[in-house]
């Protein structure tokens, strides 16, 4: 049996949440185990820094993944280096894990266009803001790959809000239809900022959609990492198989939690429970993972300082890089609008760019 | 010798699409009944069978599904030129063009582009119902990022199509439908390209300049021609492209005349006509002799047909408006 032959609601577990093992321990190395452990701690530190820096007025608005490491390191982690990551905008640790440095992702943060520019080789799409826009991105450019006769997968997270949303059902639904090599992984937060996943959906689960498009679907335990392992591997290697008999597509269900706020302009005591937080703060998914390595002799507390260190002075180090980095040339704003910048958009430019020599960048900037 | 066949404007259209998707492997074409058959308007007759359901693709009927998923396969360094059906159905899809589309290149500072030409008929003048005569040009001519494109004869459309599709940049190629089987023009085989951003001059003339695209050219060149018997002498402007505008041919033919007249069967709000106004404004004032007209359709919904031709810039309502300009 495979994980996709389970019922909507039989969630896929691997560590309860005391770390204990209660289902099929995936084949990775203890190295690997470790380095998933960082992942994860380095994902939940930038996380803590990124909120501060906002605060600080170092960084503008910002959307918080606490709580949702397991879930993006987890599956981030099962993606070859030629697949392809179609993030929504609060995947900067599933984005980390696939090669897009730290830096990137502050830059964005900060204002910076360059943030979305990943370097080359690293497959990871834009941030997209509006809601489930980027599920047919993510089902076109797999179908992209499919005509051309590739074999890459194609990862596409969006959250519970996104599956109300039409634009999840028509990229859904396309999957299905042209059996696109697309993996779609719902972090289910149990949020969309003050709505909770009751008010998105009378279905019982959010896996059980995939029903309506032919396409597997499997829910798993979100803050269980080697849980989200597993089935995200089973996923891809299902889509890059072009001789599977089931459906290339699948849509997963991962159940988590956000901890903070949906962004840092919003204030989530208005609308729910620290009852509720701290229930879920009982399952977070780095305290389940170390003491399955401490028990297992992978991790001690020697190892996980060492971890500690080097997971600040990352952080420290890409925050010291991207706010070194200069404010974009002027140019910038008008460079990449079109393949060849426009006689108009020339004039444009130009205009500005005189007023800014005559007056100074004093009288164009606020700080 | 060059072989050409005489080809109505939808005919052209298809010959476009049928010499792209022979030229380059990466075009595909996509939309709803575009595959088997052959498109409502038959712009995609018989490409099914000779390229295959793999070129040309029968989609769900969903917009924004079939512009997004395109958007994904461009971004991957595909082709595709999807079609909505008629332009009245875009706006399902609009969210996609505006928020993805357009943007994808400034999103990513030029690692992805999308060389994507999304294709619809446009505009009113064939007694069709509700939600299938709109005139929306402007909402994309208004969006950085996009080229909007607008033929109005056969050898063109498909010259034009052929840019757009091989335009790195995403294009949104609006087909006007009242003159999709109006008249028939010669037409090569072989693949040519009509320059995006280019206007052209279809009359000359010293007294007022007349500007107009798609649909409208026709019953604007009629009524030059009768004005011209009358002893004014309108130098007609077709832009072809309205965004990016021809600026420079704009105020050109301005400063030889004048005088100007805007012609769009858009509502006149907000219009391409307010643009070139504009424009002129900027850059030709002095030369400026009479206010600069406009002959556009009403700030109201589309109508039923009973009464588009009231609705409809006519040949009749459009000499009203260069006199105005030229008696002034």
């Amino acid at each position: 049996m495979t994980v996709f032959d389970r019922a909507y609601d039989d969630t896929v577990r691997v560590l309860d949440e005391d770390g204990e093992v209660v289902g099929d321990v995936p084949d990775l190395d203890d190295e690997s185990l470790v380095d998933m452990y960082r992942h994860m701690r380095v994902a939940r530190h930038f996380d803590g820094r990124a909120v501060s820096l906002q605060r600080q007025g170092r960084m503008g608005t910002y959307p918080p993944l606490c709580g949702q490491e397991g879930a993006q390191i987890g599956s981030a982690y099962a993606l070859d280096d030629d697949d392809w990551m179609v993030p929504s905008y609060r995947e900067h640790g599933a984005a980390l894990v696939h090669g897009l440095p730290l830096k990137q992702t502050l830059l964005y943060w900060m204002g910076h266009g360059d943030g979305n520019n990943a370097p080359p080789g690293v497959n990871v799409f834009p941030v997209a803001v509006p809601i489930a826009s980027q599920v047919p991105h993510a089902t076109g450019a797999a179908w992209a790959s499919k005509l051309r006769g590739e074999n890459d997968a194609f990862i596409c997270y969006f959250g519970d809000g996104a599956t109300s949303e039409g634009d999840f059902h028509e990229g859904v639904n396309f999957a299905g239809v042209f059996d696109t090599p697309t993996v779609f992984f719902c972090n289910n937060n149990q949020w969309a900022i003050s709505v909770p996943r009751e008010r998105q959906t009378r279905s019982a689960t959010l896996a059980q959609k995939a029903e309506a498009y032919g396409i597997d679907g499997v829910q798993v335990d979100g803050m269980d990492p080697l849980a989200v392992y597993s089935v995200t591997t089973a996923a891809l290697e299902k889509a890059r198989d072009p001789d599977t008999d089931r459906p290339r597509p699948t849509l997963i269900e991962a159940v988590q939690y956000r901890f903070g706020a949906h962004t840092t302009a919003d204030d989530p005591t208005v609308y729910r429970d620290d009852d509720e937080v701290e229930r879920w703060k009982a399952k977070d998914p780095i305290d389940r993972l170390e003491s399955y390595l401490r028990d297992e002799g992978i991790l001690d507390d020697e190892r996980v300082a060492e971890v500690e260190s080097a997971v600040e002075s990352r952080v420290a180090d890409a925050i010291d890089e991207a706010e070194s980095m200069a404010r974009p040339d002027l140019r910038e704003l008008f460079e990449h609008a079109y393949a060849e910048l426009p006689p108009e958009l020339e004039r444009q430019y130009e205009e500005l760019a005189a007023l800014r020599d005559d007056r100074g960048d004093a009288a164009f900037l606020e700080d | 010798m060059t072989e050409t066949q005489n080809l109505t404007l939808v005919q052209a259209v298809r010959d476009g699409l049928h010499t792209e998707l022979r030229e380059d492997d990466d075009v595909v074409v996509m939309g709803q009944d575009v595959g088997k058959n052959g498109g409502v308007f038959r712009a995609t007759e018989g490409l099914f069978d000779e390229f295959g359901g793999d070129r040309v693709i029968d989609t769900p009927l969903a917009e924004s599904g079939i512009v997004g998923t395109a958007v994904g396969m461009a971004a991957m360094g595909m082709r595709p030129v999807p079609e909505i059906q008629f332009s009245g159905f875009m706006y399902p899809g609009f969210d996609q063009i505006v928020s993805h589309m357009a943007r994808f290149r400034t999103r990513s500072r030029g690692q992805f582009t999308l060389p994507m030409t999304l294709r619809a008929p446009y505009g009113g003048g064939i007694r069709a119902p509700e939600h299938h005569s709109e005139s929306k040009e402007a909402f994309y001519a208004h969006e950085a990022g996009l080229k909007v494109v607008v033929p109005s004869t056969p050898y063109e459309a498909k010259g034009l199509l052929a840019a757009s599709i091989r335009d790195p940049d995403p294009v949104v190629f609006l087909e006007p439908k009242l003159i999709y089987r109006a008249f028939r023009e010669e037409v090569p085989d072989e693949p040519y390209t009509v320059p995006i951003g280019e206007a052209a001059t279809r009359r000359e003339g010293d007294d007022v300049a007349v500007f107009t695209y798609g649909a409208m050219t026709r019953p604007t060149l009629e009524a030059a021609e009768t004005l011209g018997q009358e002893g004014i002498e309108c130098e007609v402007v077709d832009l072809r492209t309205v965004s990016p505008l021809d600026r420079e041919a704009i105020v050109e033919a301005f400063e030889k005349t004048g005088r100007a007249v805007v012609v769009h069967e858009a509502p006149k709000t907000g219009g391409l006509g307010g643009e070139i106004t504009a424009i002129l404004q900027e850059e030709a004032l002095l030369h400026q002799e009479a206010p600069i007209g406009r002959v556009a359709g009403f700030d109201v919904p589309y109508p039923l047909y009973a009464l588009e031709d009231y609705y409809l810039p006519s040949a009749a309502r459009i000499e009203e408006g260069i006199l105005e300009a030229v008696e002034f």
